[in-house]
């Protein structure tokens, strides 16, 4: 008798009365969906805009790249056009005020860019830089730091420049980078007159080409070989999309992902709001099966209903996201190499669509699937529920196990990796049975453990907690989420700079000079102490690189099977190394030991740090043979060393005993101690000044740059945060609402028996107030124990609590509740018990 | 003939290891067009019994057969359409469904058998109830007695061979509630339906052919008025 019409007009006719409940059930995914289609259309722009503007990120058709002079390339007689450049790290002055920074130095020959090109203040910069005379372009942030205007001067080695402009936008570079590692271009013609390019300098010589080819890889399959046999390194525009595209596809992901979170927190909001209208529902239900409606026909009355709202809140999260991402490519911008399109994207809608109607159906079966079981007997005692009947529902668990697929499924199209997909289904399990355990057990232990002894007002709005209907659970998991995602970020940055500022106690360096020259070593070390402040550290550096390992060169490694391949990034790394026989206190001996070299009849042992030996598969024993500017050292690894990286010191990957490397040409490194910034900006200034090649970190740059990044990281996972957050209290807002008629209910008869309108008042303030401490304190507990697991195991530094952060964390979220919960109650208070019980 | 049969029936409720016998080896049965009142205490399964003979629970044992039709054979969801074919209900706290006017809770079982006549044989019965005016309101903007008769209204709707009321007057005040069993045992006669009700009332009880009393889940009397 199944009557597939009927059953629409009888949704139709129960949906009339209940849109505005089911509307705020809904409420919970718009938040979701449109963080997912906003993420998605600007993933989706962001590819196409890649695409459309290739060249533009690398500026040339090819790119060669290497640390030593390229010489003549077997490309430069093919292109239309070469530019050369060479660049490093260096410091550069501002005269004017005596200051200085260690920046990147380029210096430019030739028309590059040939794609894109350099956006300057002002636009004619760029023509003046190439003219010919002692012009440079700097990047703006080195401007801004240092209160430097175009017209100004900066000096770089022995050459005063005159700045032309100031640098906006080079092709394919993102505000990241110039935040690391300010540019500064200056002509090639005046490279050597600055006194920078010598014997151990730390260089990189690159060649930019124009090409005119149709099959550009047919063109350079030739020479793909000898170069790299040369270590030279080549880019073009497919390969730097390529890379390019794979980066930002992994950031859409993870951006998708964090957009999936608030997701499924509305997902509860919708689960939660739906149990309770299904328990409201479970008359209606008694009496259509007393009528003669089957089951299944009652079950699909509510689910239309439920559906059409799924759809209507998938379509209005799909509007609001497709708006949304108008804002993204401004949130994104220090991040982003092209210039991002906010077209509308039909798959991003149609992904978002899926997606919602698939969540609501979903996290509305597991309550609405009571309604199959509900007994028509219940008209006759409402209290013949089917609870047993519905735990036992294998349709329940059948909806359990597609929640789980579906959040592995959806993960798994993100990450494209099953091993990646269930790390992150295994954490938002572990994540919700976290809260829902922390929950759980709070509301057992006020059970368990209320005094008699409290006032009535608070225990009564304790008791409210665990009343029949409550959301406690979901508002604990939702904002709860929410408040642990946000916190984590803060406890995080916070972790990391109290770190860096924490290396700046007493018997810690904080000033590291380097590209000493051997002949500016006693010099520079006599700036030093004459000031007053003591050389900690005094190290010499040799550079090499590895040219076997057991025998195998890297044309041997490349040719082995995958399994048995090392890294290729210990053929291709330059190797910075030291010598001495001791270990300094960053280090720690893991395995074998250290071993000294006193005759050329010894072998030579080397020590690696432990976790880089165990990244790129070198073993104990391994015979390695660097080559060391051009002469072979063969050497056998002795043991492995634990390396903090974390504090001012020089710490190597690999270490050799003294006696092998005296003659070698190197550079040093000097480590000191001053009293305060002042100290170290003046002595790093009359360092800068004296020796222009010397470079100089001190601790204050450090904190600054590492403020400055983790600033604009912050601020984009706090966006993203923002939509758990805002997810988490439009859950508290609607079952606010949905519970508003039982707490109005138990109000007027709280005040019908002479409560005063103030003891109601408290008591829904204590209620709001231990709702909002629940759900923020279980959020903090998850965070401290996520930034726990960081510092431990991420970034291997000591935990320390960000307690005051917490607190204040934890002050707004209970405000923020506490205040919501009184918008929704007002009405409570300002009306007379009778209207209320008239309505009802 | 018998229209309702109810043999050697017992419903035991299992609460851990304790058995609570609610009914125990009932046998009774009732005539089409017969009136019977099931009376007794509280607690002593008068409402247990007129769900088992509606249909609306299993027996733990024994046998009802309701129009021809054994009901322990059945699935919950044949015997949702036995409901909707052959039986009629009024219930004490009236169970008009909230989101439906009452004009659409008249015709919920009308539809249900694909009546397209739906809305105006449930129009009719409104009119009979007294209700014609009210049709297009929702049952929170009925009174109480108006809501009973809307039930009644609904219940005649597809001309039951058979009708459970269950203390239909306990909600209403004296005066509504002779009013609603006058409107109950008019439309009764003249429908020629069987009427079997549960209550406390023994005025109400009198008005019926046989009462059945029950005491302690067992038939302790029959008394044919």
């Amino acid at each position: 008798m199944y009557n597939f019409k009927w059953t629409l007009l009888m949704a139709y006719r129960d949906f009339r009365q209940n849109k505005s409940k089911l509307a705020l059930f809904i409420s919970s995914i718009v938040i979701g969906i449109a963080a997912l289609v906003g993420i998605s259309t600007f993933g989706d722009n962001l590819s196409k805009d890649i695409d459309g503007q290739a060249k533009e990120l690398l500026g040339a058709d090819a790119v060669l790249s290497t640390n030593q002079p390229l010489g003549d390339q077997p490309l430069d007689t093919i292109a239309t056009q070469k530019s050369t450049e060479i660049n490093f790290a260096s410091m550069v002055i501002f005269p004017e005020t005596g200051e200085s920074r260690l920046t990147q130095i380029r210096a430019l020959d030739g028309q590059y860019p040939y794609y894109g090109k350099f956006e300057t203040t002002p636009i004619e910069a760029d023509s003046v830089f190439r003219s010919g005379g002692r012009e440079a372009l700097v990047e703006k942030i080195l401007l801004a730091q240092f209160n430097a205007e175009v017209g100004d001067s900066i000096q770089v080695g022995e050459v005063t420049f005159r700045i032309a402009g100031e640098l906006e936008g080079v092709p394919g570079q993102t505000g990241i980078t110039a935040t690391v590692a300010p540019a500064v271009y200056i002509p090639m013609g005046f490279a050597e007159e600055t006194g920078l390019i010598q014997v151990g300098s730390r260089l990189n010589y690159v060649n930019y080409y124009q090409l005119e080819a149709e099959n550009l890889d047919e063109v350079l399959k030739p020479y793909e070989e000898e170069w790299e046999i040369d270590n030279v390194r080549l880019e073009t525009v497919e390969s730097r999309k390529a890379s390019t595209g794979r980066a930002f596809a992994n950031l859409s992901s993870f951006l998708s992902l964090v957009a999936f979170i608030a997701l499924l927190l509305g997902s509860v909001g919708v689960a939660s709001a739906v149990n309770v209208f299904v328990k409201e529902k479970l008359a209606s239900v008694a009496v259509l099966r007393c009528l003669g409606v089957s089951s299944r026909q009652a079950f699909v009355i509510y689910l239309t209903q439920i559906m059409l709202m799924g759809l209507v809140g998938s379509i209005l999260g799909a509007v609001l996201g497709s708006f949304l991402q108008i804002a993204l490519p401004n949130v994104f911008s220090d991040f982003l190499p092209v210039e991002v399109s906010t077209d509308v994207s039909w798959k991003a809608v149609g992904f978002g669509l899926g997606t919602g109607l698939l969540i609501a159906l979903l996290f509305a079966l597991l309550p609405l699937l009571k309604i199959r079981k509900v007994s028509p007997m219940m008209t006759l005692r409402p209290d013949d529920g089917e609870s047993n009947k519905f735990s036992a529902d294998p349709f329940r668990w059948l909806v359990m196990f597609g929640i789980v697929l579906f959040i592995f499924s959806f993960s798994f199209y993100l990450l494209s990796g099953w091993k990646e997909a269930l790390g992150f289904t295994g954490f938002v399990l572990f994540a919700f049975a976290a809260l829902w355990g922390v929950g759980t057990g709070i509301m057992w232990l006020i059970r368990r453990f209320l005094p008699l002894s409290l006032s009535y007002p608070i225990r009564q709005s304790l008791a409210n907690l665990y009343r029949p209907n409550n959301q406690t659970i979901s508002l604990i998991a939702t904002v709860g989420l929410g408040t642990a995602m946000i916190s984590t970020l803060f406890f995080v940055q916070n972790q990391l700079l109290e770190e860096a500022k924490f290396a700046d106690k007493e018997d810690q360096p904080n000033m590291l000079m380097f590209d000493i020259q051997t002949q500016q070593l006693e010099a520079v070390s006599q700036k030093v102490t004459d000031k007053g402040y003591p050389i900690m550290q005094q190290v010499p550096i040799v550079t090499m690189r590895l040219s076997e390992i057991n025998g195998k060169t890297k044309k041997d490694n490349e040719n082995l099977v995958e399994d048995d391949r090392l890294s290729r990034s210990l053929y291709n790394r330059e190797f910075r190394v030291t010598y001495r026989d001791t270990l300094i206190d960053s280090e720690r001996l893991v395995e074998g030991k250290l071993r000294t070299y006193n005759s050329p009849q010894d072998s030579i042992f080397v020590s690696f740090d432990a976790g880089y030996a165990g990244r790129t598969g070198i073993n104990l024993g391994d015979e390695i043979v660097f080559n060391v500017q051009g002469r072979p050292i063969k050497t056998y690894v002795g043991s492995f060393r634990n390396v903090k990286f974390n504090q001012v010191s020089t710490n190597f990957l690999v270490l050799f005993p003294e006696n092998v490397l005296d003659n070698a040409p190197k550079f040093h490194v000097i480590i000191t101690k001053t009293g305060s910034d002042r100290e170290s900006a003046n002595l790093q200034a009359e360092v800068v000044r004296a020796f222009p090649n010397i470079s100089v970190i001190n601790l204050g740059t450090i904190t600054e740059t590492l403020e400055n990044i983790l600033g604009k990281i912050s601020f984009v996972i706090q966006f993203m945060a923002l939509f758990s957050i805002a997810t988490g209290f439009l859950v508290l807002i609607s079952s606010l609402i949905l519970s508003k008629y039982q707490r109005m209910k138990e109000s007027v008869l709280l005040r019908t028996i002479g409560a005063s309108s103030k003891t109601v008042g408290k008591i829904n303030t204590m209620e709001y107030f231990f709702l909002g401490t629940l759900a923020s304190l279980s959020g903090i507990l998850l965070s401290f124990l996520a930034t726990w697991l960081l510092s431990r195991f991420v970034f291997e530094l000591p935990f320390r609590g960000a307690y005051e952060e917490a607190v204040l964390v934890y002050i707004g979220i209970t405000l923020l509740t506490i205040v919501l919960g009184w918008l929704n109650g007002r009405k409570i208070n300002n009306q007379p018990p009778m209207v209320i019980l008239r309505e009802g | 003939m018998s229209i309702l049969s109810v043999q050697q029936v017992s419903k035991i409720y299992q609460s851990g290891s304790r058995k609570l016998t609610v009914l125990d080896n009932v046998n009774f049965s009732i005539e089409a067009g017969q009136t019977a009142a099931i009376v007794g205490p509280s607690g002593s399964g008068k409402t247990t019994l007129l769900g088992l003979c509606a249909g609306l629970d299993y027996a733990t044992s024994g046998s009802v057969v309701l129009n021809g039709h054994a009901l322990e054979n059945l699935s919950e969801d044949q015997r949702a359409e036995i409901r909707n074919q052959h039986v009629g209900f009024i219930f004490q706290n009236f169970q008009l469904l909230p989101t439906l006017t009452a004009l659409e809770n008249v015709m919920v079982p009308l539809e249900l058998k694909k009546r397209k006549d739906a809305k105006k044989k449930a129009l009719e019965l409104l009119e009979k109830v007294g209700l014609a005016d009210r049709a297009t309101h929702y049952p929170t903007q009925l009174s109480g007695g108006e809501q009973q008769r809307v039930s009644i209204a609904r219940a005649f709707a597809n001309e039951p061979k058979i009708l459970f009321a269950d203390e239909p007057t306990g909600n209403l005040d004296t005066e509504t509630g002779d009013m609603i069993e006058n409107l109950i045992f008019d439309l009764n006669k003249q429908l020629g339906t069987t009427l079997i009700l549960v209550t406390h009332d023994p005025e109400l009880a009198k008005k019926t052919n046989r009462i059945i009393r029950i005491k302690g889940g067992k038939i302790q009397e029959e008394q044919y008025v």
